[in-house]
């Protein structure tokens, strides 16, 4: 059976690891929103070079581990294990975005930029208030999902010492000589953040589907 | 940097050996993850009471785990409850355990993507239930199911390179002991093991891109 008195005992330091991961995840699932934004843009705008920069981004970045990019910030650039891992995070995961929200702006039928074009919105202007707003409806189902991969994805902070819910998992069974329990507890603390994001995500497929 | 010196031949033949091993890893993992997996989106897929609810219960906690604790969990923990493991071994039990349960979905989804009347008309020409899947059913959902089995082996492929923890001999484990040598090593190896990943991915890529608009 499981020993509870691990995880009353170590309880702050579980709290602590958790708290660090959800805000890690964040701050990264933030910032990767805003650059995921700016690559899918730069993909489809009409600017040929941007176009080719953009992709080069999102096929490299997305084609190479997530733990590359974490010793590259880590022992590269010498950051602090939280800092690094989250910045990781924050560039894998944008790749990934920049897909999803590129995918998303393409399904909006061609017709609907020209009518807006013709009608005398610039380009910016159509995309912002015809495009975009359509797009967002398409894209948000495959977002949930990026999210719930950024929260398991976080784990990759334990490898360089990023204090999150793994690292401090680590410290507890280093403290306890215990490995199995302490682990258990380590993915319920998971658990109850991605399940209802997992959830979430579920219900709003089916509403969009249901929707269209 | 030390270019010259990272990439010397034992180095690059070093570095070739540990890809070796993340590709056999992530090979015979993906294997076996499409016949576990198989087996269980079919019997989620046919909604077999009880059992379908199980597994229904445990894809769903395995999905939602970091790989990382499984791994981790595989190598670290299991040997507490008196299972063993070796380093390759548990490498693959546990993202054969992982990637089971992510394949178990995308087989459900491409089973339930075959239009009803299928199972229907298959049905009221005499087959049995079993005889419609086998026959009617799983050879047009395989078929689908392709583009997303080649992206599952892409995720599989970088994940390989989290089961450093446990210090498997692969590409990152292997380059990590390179540039341990000396720091000016770092940033050349790492860029030579990104672009290793890359070629193998973004090729494995390009494949499920185009099966993917054969079938549109």
């Amino acid at each position: 059976m499981l020993d509870f008195s691990i995880l009353t005992e170590n309880l702050d330091m579980y709290l602590l690891g958790f708290k660090n991961t959800i805000m890690s995840s964040l701050v990264a699932l933030v910032s990767s929103l805003i650059l995921g934004v700016l690559i899918a843009i730069m993909r489809i705008a009409p600017i040929k070079p941007l176009n080719w920069l953009g992709t080069a981004y999102v096929e490299f970045i997305r084609n190479i581990p997530l733990l590359i990019i974490t010793f590259f910030f880590f022992l590269g650039l010498k950051l602090s294990g939280l800092y690094a891992g989250t910045l990781a995070l924050t560039i894998y995961t944008s790749s990934f975005i920049a897909e999803a929200i590129r995918a998303g702006i393409l399904s909006v039928p061609k017709g609907q930029m020209e009518a807006a074009r013709s009608s005398g919105l610039t380009y910016g202007q159509a995309m912002r208030l015809v495009i975009l707003p359509q797009a967002v409806k398409i894209v948000i189902p495959p977002l949930g999902n990026q999210f719930i991969n950024l929260v398991k994805n976080s784990s990759i902070l334990a490898v360089v010492a990023g204090l999150d819910l793994m690292y401090h998992g680590d410290l507890i069974s280093s403290r306890t000589f215990v490995v199995f329990d302490v682990y258990i507890f380590v993915a319920a603390f998971y658990l109850i953040l991605t399940i209802p994001l997992s959830f979430g995500v579920g219900y709003l497929e089916k509403r969009l589907a249901k929707s269209n | 940097m030390d270019f010259a010196g990272a990439y010397t031949p034992d180095n690059l033949k070093f570095l070739l050996e540990g890809f070796w091993v993340t590709l056999q890893v992530a090979f015979i993992s993906i294997i076996l993850s499409f016949i576990i997996g198989g087996l269980v989106g079919i019997i989620r897929y046919a909604k077999v009471p009880v059992l379908s609810q199980i597994l229904a219960l445990i894809v769903e906690t395995v999905r939602n785990l970091p790989l990382l604790l499984i791994i981790f969990f595989t190598y670290f923990a299991l040997p507490e409850v008196r299972i063993k493991l070796e380093i390759i071994p548990a490498a693959i039990v546990a993202l054969t355990i992982f990637e089971s349960a992510m394949l178990s979905e995308v087989i459900r989804s491409g089973l339930k993507s075959i239009d009803k009347g299928q199972m229907e008309a298959a049905r009221s020409s005499g087959l049995s239930y079993t005889q419609a899947l086998i026959h009617i059913i799983l050879p047009q959902a395989l078929r689908r199911m392709v583009p997303p089995i080649v992206s599952q082996f892409i995720s599989l492929l970088k994940d390989t390179s989290l089961a450093v923890v446990i210090s498997l001999p692969e590409l990152t484990h292997h380059g990590q002991i390179i540039y341990g040598q000396s720091q000016k090593y770092l940033i050349p190896i790492l860029i030579l093991v990104a672009l290793m990943y890359f070629l193998v991915n973004y090729s494995l890529s390009l494949v499920a891109q185009r099966l993917e608009l054969k079938r549109t």
